[in-house]
């Protein structure tokens, strides 16, 4: 007869002493552990409960502008500074570390329009209402030194925009045309219109270093080669289109925030149809900005809130508001993608998480890894419906909501029109037209 | 005999073995000697080993990066062969541990007969991405049972000799001292027939007399925790889900008691009750009662979460299954009924036998039952498919009791008698031809359970309790996280929070557990076919073909009409083979299968 029995030396299950950890040994067979769907499926629920209750995204109000926030820019080397001009003609510097602002120029007479700061961070351009482009030193003037612009250049025209190249001591300016110039220089380089039109804003790309985009009041966003004297092309949308915003991963991507209260996704290559319609603020979308990631981007509305969007998806994610927050005109991704600042009409700078139950500072390695874990639950099960209801859920303003409730109905009405439309004409001679390609009226190159 | 072959066997290669038997053992690290050196080098001749290193390192690289790959052909995977070092030391266990194929099946989550949707869709690419992670992580998973320091327990005759032929004394003497202390015998025949049941951790061990007797203790240090009389007959005891609280079926109520033996409640709701189940992850306390009725009491909040009348008169037949925590009743007119508190009819009904059923066990893997009835037969059934019995025998006496292993053992208490089978590893059926352990005890048996984490089942019987050793019985290696019987206070306070915080709601309670994971496909087309009514047309329907345009003068309005007629012929004729095709099938659907064809089938058409 052979016999083994099952005999465990207890040592080795049970610490030593008080001060070790306790002995955890594992064994991954599944009929040890039963139930692992329903058991996971509750630890996403809790995981997305959790997220909710912990979902407090407003971090610091920054205050100090006498008129409202016209405009925002980054410091491309150091995250925790940043540029804000107002409407009375104020640039201040702000640090966001110490949430406090530390330097104040009174840089124009009348509106900032634009600013940006130069791709080594030393310095930063602005334009204003007094037909004016001032470049300014990042630091201070030293003790005793007057607070005076590096180079002041006179336009004939008021500048509404301005932005500087990535690599080179390039910058463009926008207003009646699009300006390109050399920082060395008073006049520009070249200067290209496509018809009469005023030109709110003209970006960069950050990666085909050469190519512009601006959008006009005529409706139209037009696309330059800095190599060539004339425009690419231009796509007509149905409404203006406030600002741009290009992918900072993807060359050929860009975002166009509207006055038809939609955000539309280009591809450069195909602008007869966007990529993807951004539907959810309920007024006119005023800016744009995408994360450094490239996966999502926020944008700043008129209707007092501004929402974060996936590229790929047409509904937003999350929407920020608060009690106190006006008309949000600008709004930024700070480099670190983790947080946003808007600047609004009642004169603040607004500075927000970019993942509202995110925890800050320093995780343990057993925090990030049940962070990590709870994330991946809430992919898997983000389909079922108790969970979808609770991690859509969001409040909102009286306001908006009433908004958005009116403006389901008149959806509804529209499309029940064309229905109506499509079944007493014809059959095949009224076509069902799809969101995407409703509002792009022309492509011309 | 059931032994496990130990998974991702690390036995070296038989080349490798050789060598340890010819040479001495050398560090790997060190300079192998040449050939004309060692002699009877069993290494790769010479002009090889200058190929294999001319090679360039490219290729090496890849051969790391998909070392998860599994192919169907060889039955291990194979490392690649001991690569050479600049210094020229080679490691003779280069690339990952070997794992066998069996052993990866086994953590397998994904089914891969599945369908993938469309090629071109995004779901398919991500579903490709999650197959691909799920095989890494079933092979890692696989790969770790190397870690498992554990060995299952076994017993086996000397050839010719027979297992159940070996009496305890004999095991208990020829094992160690700690598991010879594990077979105790405690003498109480005062207060008669006992029934007992185990904590989950295997470590705590209650039992009740029908006279009253309530005692709980921790049976491995033979520590008493409580002893009580509550003076009244009782039916059933069960620890919750931890041994600090006891549910004890008495004469008239349920009652709950905590491990000093003061009572915490009488529950009113559940009068009468013969039998006690516990569900640990929904923490639902099922009572079976003599009035027909199957309660579900959920002992977190207190409330009795759903009230099922079985209608089939006394149920005195109750047990869960331990995978999927469907409650099977066992009922005098020879079915087993399966019952999930969503429902208020059984989720099956099995006809088993063709007296009452006396007695019902469902193993760990959910795949088999074991009933026993009025007509002395027992029988093994498969529960996953088709319901249908595997094996029979029809005992002397016929089983009144039986209880499953961890490792798929099946005891069945036959009077004063407990016969154990054994069947070929975890996931097989026990054979039910020879048993593999006998015992005579000396009384009636009442209980029967076995411990969890230890080769040992406790048979309650109307002379007292007795733990009996049953070597390769219960699963080795325990998870910490899950029921670990050597915790501490703090641990299983740590462990009671985490559980609770992920309590199982009652109405997920279902046969299959994992459909949770699955897409519900009957909703999704409902909604597709709503959203279709609301917007007035179907988004998804495929446009009707319309040819491209070509060049060269072949875009007349003829050949244009002429290609889609093509199309359109096309898919006409693909709908009527597949209409052909639905109505074979739904003719070989109708024929009896198996049955003889009878005289009177002619006159059916």
């Amino acid at each position: 007869m052979k016999v083994k029995m099952l005999s465990r030396n207890p040592d080795h299950y049970v610490r030593e002493t008080k001060l070790d950890l306790q002995r955890v040994p594992r064994n991954y067979d599944p009929t040890l552990h039963p139930f692992e769907v329903p058991r996971e499926y509750i630890r996403a629920l809790n995981a997305t409960k959790l997220e909710r209750v912990f979902a407090k995204p407003f971090l610091a109000s920054l205050d100090g502008h006498r008129d409202g926030v016209n405009c925002l820019a980054k410091n491309p080397k150091s995250l925790a500074t940043v540029l804000s001009g107002a409407c009375d003609g104020e640039v201040k510097i702000w640090n966001l570390t110490k949430r406090k602002c530390i330097r104040t120029i009174q840089a124009h007479e009348g509106f900032v329009r634009g600013i940006c700061t130069r791709f080594c961070g030393t310095s930063f351009f602005t334009v204003g209402d007094d037909k004016t482009v001032k470049q300014w030193k990042m630091d201070g003037p030293s003790c005793g030194e007057e607070e005076e612009p590096l180079h002041t250049i006179l336009g004939k025209t008021v500048y509404t925009g301005i932005d500087h190249h990535w690599r080179e001591a390039v910058f463009a300016t926008c207003g009646q045309q699009v300006d390109i110039w050399d920082e060395q220089r008073t006049s520009p380089i070249c200067s290209m219109t496509w018809g009469f039109d005023s030109i709110s804003s003209v970006k960069f790309n950050p990666i085909e270093t050469f190519l512009l985009g601006s959008c006009a009041s005529d409706r139209n966003i037009v696309l330059y080669d800095m190599r060539q004297a004339t425009p690419l092309k231009k796509v007509i949308l149905d409404m203006r289109t406030n600002t741009i915003c290009w992918n900072p991963m993807e060359a050929f991507i860009f975002t166009a925030a509207n006055e038809d209260y939609n955000l539309y996704t280009f591809d450069m290559r195909a602008l007869d149809t966007p990529v993807m319609v951004h539907m959810d603020h309920v007024s006119a979308v005023l800016d744009v900005d995408y994360s450094p990631t490239g996966r999502e981007f926020v944008s700043a509305s008129f209707d007092k809130s501004i929402r974060i969007f996936p590229v790929d998806k047409s509904r937003s994610r999350e929407v920020y508001h608060t009690k106190r927050m006006q008309h949000v005109i600008c709004v930024k991704w700070t480099a670190d993608s983790k947080y946003i600042m808007c600047g609004s009409d009642e004169m603040n700078i607004r500075l927000w998480k970019a993942n509202a139950s995110e925890k800050l500072g320093v995780l343990t390695s057993r925090e990030r890894a049940a962070t990590d874990y709870n994330q991946k639950l809430k992919e898997k099960f983000q389909h079922h419906p108790h969970i979808k209801r609770i991690s859509r859920h969001r409040h909102l303003p009286k306001s908006i909501y009433s908004q958005i409730q009116e403006q389901r109905i008149m959806k509804e009405a529209r499309r029940r029109k064309e229905l109506n439309r499509i079944k007493h004409s014809k059959p095949g001679s009224v076509q069902m037209v799809s969101e995407k390609k409703k509002h792009v009226v022309a492509v011309v190159k | 005999m059931e032994t496990v072959p130990e998974p991702g066997s690390n036995v070296p290669p038989k080349k490798d073995r050789l060598q340890t038997k010819k040479k001495k053992p050398r560090r790997y690290w060190e300079q192998e000697t040449t050939g004309t050196a060692a002699g009877a080098s069993p290494g790769p001749p010479r002009k090889r080993k200058r190929n294999r290193e001319l090679r360039p390192q490219k290729p090496k690289k890849n051969d790391t990066s998909k070392k998860f790959r599994i192919s169907k052909k060889p039955r291990e995977l194979k490392s690649p062969r001991p690569q050479r070092s600049l210094s020229g030391a080679q490691d003779p266990f280069a690339g990952p541990a070997p794992v066998s194929v069996e052993v990866v099946q086994k953590y397998c989550r994904i089914d891969k007969s599945k369908e993938l949707p469309h090629p071109k869709t995004k779901t398919r690419s991500r579903l490709v991405v999650a197959e691909a992670q799920e095989e890494e992580t079933s092979v890692r998973a696989a790969r770790s049972e190397l870690l498992l320091t554990e060995e299952p327990g076994f017993l086996e005759g000397e050839d010719g000799e027979d297992t159940a032929k070996i009496r305890q004394a004999d095991i208990v003497e020829a094992v160690d001292i700690a598991s010879a202390a594990k077979h105790f015998d405690l003498n109480l025949r005062q207060f008669g027939p006992y029934r007992l049941n185990y904590s989950r951790n295997g470590r705590h061990l209650a039992f009740g007399g029908r006279r009253g007797h309530v005692a709980a203790l921790d049976w491995v240090t033979k520590k008493l925790m409580c002893e009580i009389n509550v003076m009244e007959a009782v039916r059933d005891i069960r620890f919750l889900h931890s041994e600090a609280l006891l549910a004890v079926a008495q004469n008239r109520w349920l009652h709950i008691y905590d491990n000093q033996g003061i009572e915490l409640h009488c529950v009113r709701r559940c009068d009468r009750v013969t039998r006690l189940e516990f569900l640990p992850f929904h923490f639902l306390l099922a009572t079976a009662s003599e009035t027909g009725f199957l309660t579900y009491l959920d002992v977190s909040v207190g409330k009795i979460v759903a009230a099922l009348n079985a209608r089939a008169g006394r149920l005195s037949v109750m047990t869960q299954n331990p995978y999927n925590a469907v409650i099977h009743l066992g009922h005098s007119n020879g079915t087993v009924s399966l019952w999930s508190p969503a429902m208020k009819e059984p989720l099956v009904k099995i006809l088993c036998h063709r007296g009452g059923v006396r007695a019902v066990a469902v193993d760990s893997t959910g795949m088999h039952m074991a009933t026993s009835g009025l007509d002395h037969q027992l029988k093994v059934f498969d529960l996953r498919g088709t319901f249908q019995p595997l094996s029979a025998r029809t005992l002397p006496q016929g089983a009144g009791h039986l209880a499953f292993s961890q490792r798929g053992l099946l005891a069945a208490g036959m009077g004063d008698v407990v016969n154990i089978w054994a069947g070929q590893g975890k996931a097989s059926p026990p054979s039910l031809e020879q048993p593999y352990l006998t015992h005579r005890l000396s009384g009636h048996v009442h209980g029967l359970q076995f411990c969890p984490y230890e080769d040992v089942l406790g048979v309650g019987h109307s002379g007292g309790i007795t733990s009996m050793l049953v070597p390769g019985a219960a699963e080795p290696n325990f998870d910490g996280l899950e029921s670990n019987p050597y915790r501490s206070r703090k641990q299983r306070q740590e462990w009671e929070v985490k559980a609770l915080l992920e309590k199982v709601p009652a109405e997920l309670i279902c046969l299959d557990p994992r459909a949770l994971a699955e897409v519900d496909v009957i909703s999704l087309e409902q909604a597709k076919k709503e959203r279709a009514e609301r917007l007035g047309y179907d988004p998804d329907a495929r446009a009707p073909f319309q040819p491209k345009p070509k060049q060269k003068g072949r875009s007349s309005t003829a050949s244009l009409v002429k290609r889609k007629r093509k199309v359109m012929d096309q898919e006409h004729r693909d709908k009527i083979r597949q209409s052909l095709e639905q109505q074979l099938q739904k003719q070989e659907k109708a024929k009896p299968t198996g049955a003889r064809p009878s005289a009177l089938d002619r006159f059916v058409h």
